[in-house]
């Protein structure tokens, strides 16, 4: 693996922009625009893009997806789906012989039972699957309650499903994890759905058993549903076993489980996901892909049918992998003077930069100039992000050492 | 059971120092510098060696892959004439099959008469040694786990969510 250096093309809006078109009549398109859409804000992230864009030799610690290539089985499979003609639509629901492998599957790794004839649903990626959740779900207005630092699009996808949005901040001495009696006092009379997302992107925060339960308990005294993103949950380290919150007593029946191939197989551009509800739920999100999406592409579908049957191996191989980087960057981060607290999942560290006096962006962009090292400012993952700094190790491992040199050397200017 | 995490790393990257092995695997120095003695005195580690693409160098030799027919000898079986035959230079690797012939060769000479002469005057003379038969080889793709023609690095976005 050589770096990772940047070779990404100029975004094609930045293009149009430089021709514009003097004879086409002024609209006001900022009154055409959903108000909805509008509210939404730029992603921190796609700031902090542009900038590194800019850059030669940037160590990036800033991607959001693995540095293996998916694996070749699966690509095989891929490959030959191709070749055997297969490229015309799928069910609805996605093909049959891959919803009957992925019930199989999360029932052996999450301990829950879905009928892979009604309650399994293949999407393009967990974030259509999100998509599809929330609009099945939310009337205008409706409140989805959800823990932060958090993936950049949960925000926007409940803005734009017209519901409301509501964080609840998570600690570092609480590992990151959502603790009861802190979602306890966000729960409103207007609360529908609980958004949950363990191991965490950003934070690699994972959620005890304990804190599970007592959220599981919440969900039923308040009658939530709880949509459930498990996309890290095979990225799980020190022997620590995974547990879903669908797995917990009374929690099947109010859940949608929310899982993909992206992370675990590597398969981040097959854009392949998929959910798992009770019927009637799927039914209700069915119609939203059906009319939107139609099915995911086949291909992918195909390629996921392997990664299922045959992946478990190269999977493990490359959670190790991880696993190895995360104790070596983890420790170089804290012996440094960073305090990062030991990530259990996912490939993120996210040390506190507070003691440094500088907000997350600032000390972001100071990296980015003065050693060429790319991490997202936390504040990309909300207002609770503030004063934290995403690093993904899922790099190069010579590539994470001199990452780690840089940042010394920055720390060191800082005081 | 799974294989022991520092020789799983030595075998792919051979030429890490101690430092590093140590540093990656989160180990301490003294305990990898202790393994690789130990892996090295009863033989579990026999070398190290550069995997090179002989195309791109000016390396003129050729190689062929040699069946080879034995009888085996009452005492010791094929053991003692598999040994036997590794014991010549010429031979890089040796190996004893199951199938339809005994020993599978990997033997190098600077041209293709060297190789010719080796398996006509050392092999096939020797007593035991039933029959041959050499298949030069014309081209590597693939040797130790190493893909010759590479691929890709995968262009990941510098910054993604």
């Amino acid at each position: 693996m050589k770096g990772n250096s940047v070779q990404v093309e100029r975004s094609e809006s930045a293009t149009l922009a430089a021709h514009p078109q003097p004879d086409t009549p002024v609209m006001d398109y900022s009154q055409r625009i959903a108000r909805q859409v509008a509210a939404v804000p730029r992603s921190g992230i796609r700031d902090f893009f542009e900038l590194v864009l800019g850059r030669d030799d940037v160590i990036s610690l800033g991607v959001g997806e693995p540095d293996f290539a998916t694996p070749w089985n699966i690509r095989q499979a891929a490959i030959q789906s191709l070749e055997r003609g297969q490229t015309s639509y799928t069910s609805n629901l996605g093909l049959l012989s891959l919803r009957k492998e992925i019930a199989n599957y999360v029932g052996g790794f999450f301990d829950v039972e879905y009928d892979p004839a009604s309650e399994v649903l293949v999407t393009v990626g967990v974030s259509e699957a999100l998509d599809v959740s929330l609009r099945a779900l939310l009337n205008p207005g409706d409140e989805v309650i959800y823990h932060e630092p958090c993936y950049v699009s949960y925000s926007p996808s409940v803005v734009m499903a017209h519901g409301v949005a509501v964080p609840v901040a998570t600690r570092q001495r609480d590992n990151f994890s959502l603790k009861p009696d802190e979602l306890a006092k966000a729960i409103t009379p207007r609360s529908r759905v609980l958004l949950l997302n363990f191991p965490t992107n950003p934070t690699g925060g994972v959620a005890s058993k304990e804190d599970l339960e007592g959220i599981a308990k919440l969900c039923i005294e308040h009658d939530l549903i709880c949509i459930t993103d498990e996309i890290y949950s095979e990225l799980r380290y020190d022997d620590e076993k995974h547990i879903s919150i669908a797995s917990l007593p009374g929690m099947r029946e109010r859940t949608i489980l929310l899982h993909g191939f992206s992370k675990a197989f590597a398969m981040t551009g097959f854009r392949l996901g998929y959910a798992c509800a009770p019927a009637p739920l799927v039914e209700a999100m069915m119609k939203i892909h059906q009319y939107s999406m139609l099915c995911a592409p086949i291909t992918s579908q195909a390629a996921a049918v392997e990664a299922l049957q045959n992946g478990k191996e190269p999977m493990e191989q490359m959670r190790e992998s991880y696993h190895e980087r995360r104790d070596f960057f983890v420790r170089r981060l804290n012996e440094i003077g960073m305090d990062c607290h030991v990530p259990g999942g996912a490939f993120y560290a996210f040390p506190d930069i507070r003691k440094f006096g500088l907000s997350s962006q600032d000390f972001a962009m100071g990296l980015l100039e003065s050693q060429g090292v790319a991490a997202v400012p936390g504040n990309a993952f909300g207002p609770s992000g503030e004063g934290f700094l995403r690093c993904c190790y899922a790099t190069a491992f010579d590539q994470l050492q001199e990452a780690a040199d840089r940042i010394e050397k920055y720390v060191a200017t800082l005081g | 059971m799974s294989i022991d995490p520092l020789l799983q790393l030595l075998r792919s990257s051979g030429r890490l120092p101690v430092t590093e092995l140590a540093e990656r695997l989160s180990l301490p120095e003294d305990e990898v510098r202790a393994r690789l003695e130990a892996w090295e005195k009863d033989g579990t580690i026999l070398g190290f060696q550069a995997v090179v693409n002989q195309e791109l160098t000016d390396d003129q030799k050729v190689s062929a892959f040699i069946e080879v027919k034995i009888s085996p000898e009452k005492e010791g079986g094929f053991d003692r004439m598999a040994r036997r035959i590794a014991k010549f230079e010429q031979v890089s690797s040796c190996h004893l099959l199951s199938g339809g012939y005994d020993l599978l060769l990997l033997v190098e000479g600077s041209d293709l008469m060297e190789v010719a002469r080796f398996v006509s005057e050392k092999l096939s003379s020797m007593e035991g040694v039933i029959s041959t038969a050499t298949h030069f080889r014309l081209k590597t793709y693939k040797e130790l786990g190493l893909d010759f023609n590479g691929e890709d690095d995968p262009d990941r976005l510098p910054v993604s969510a």
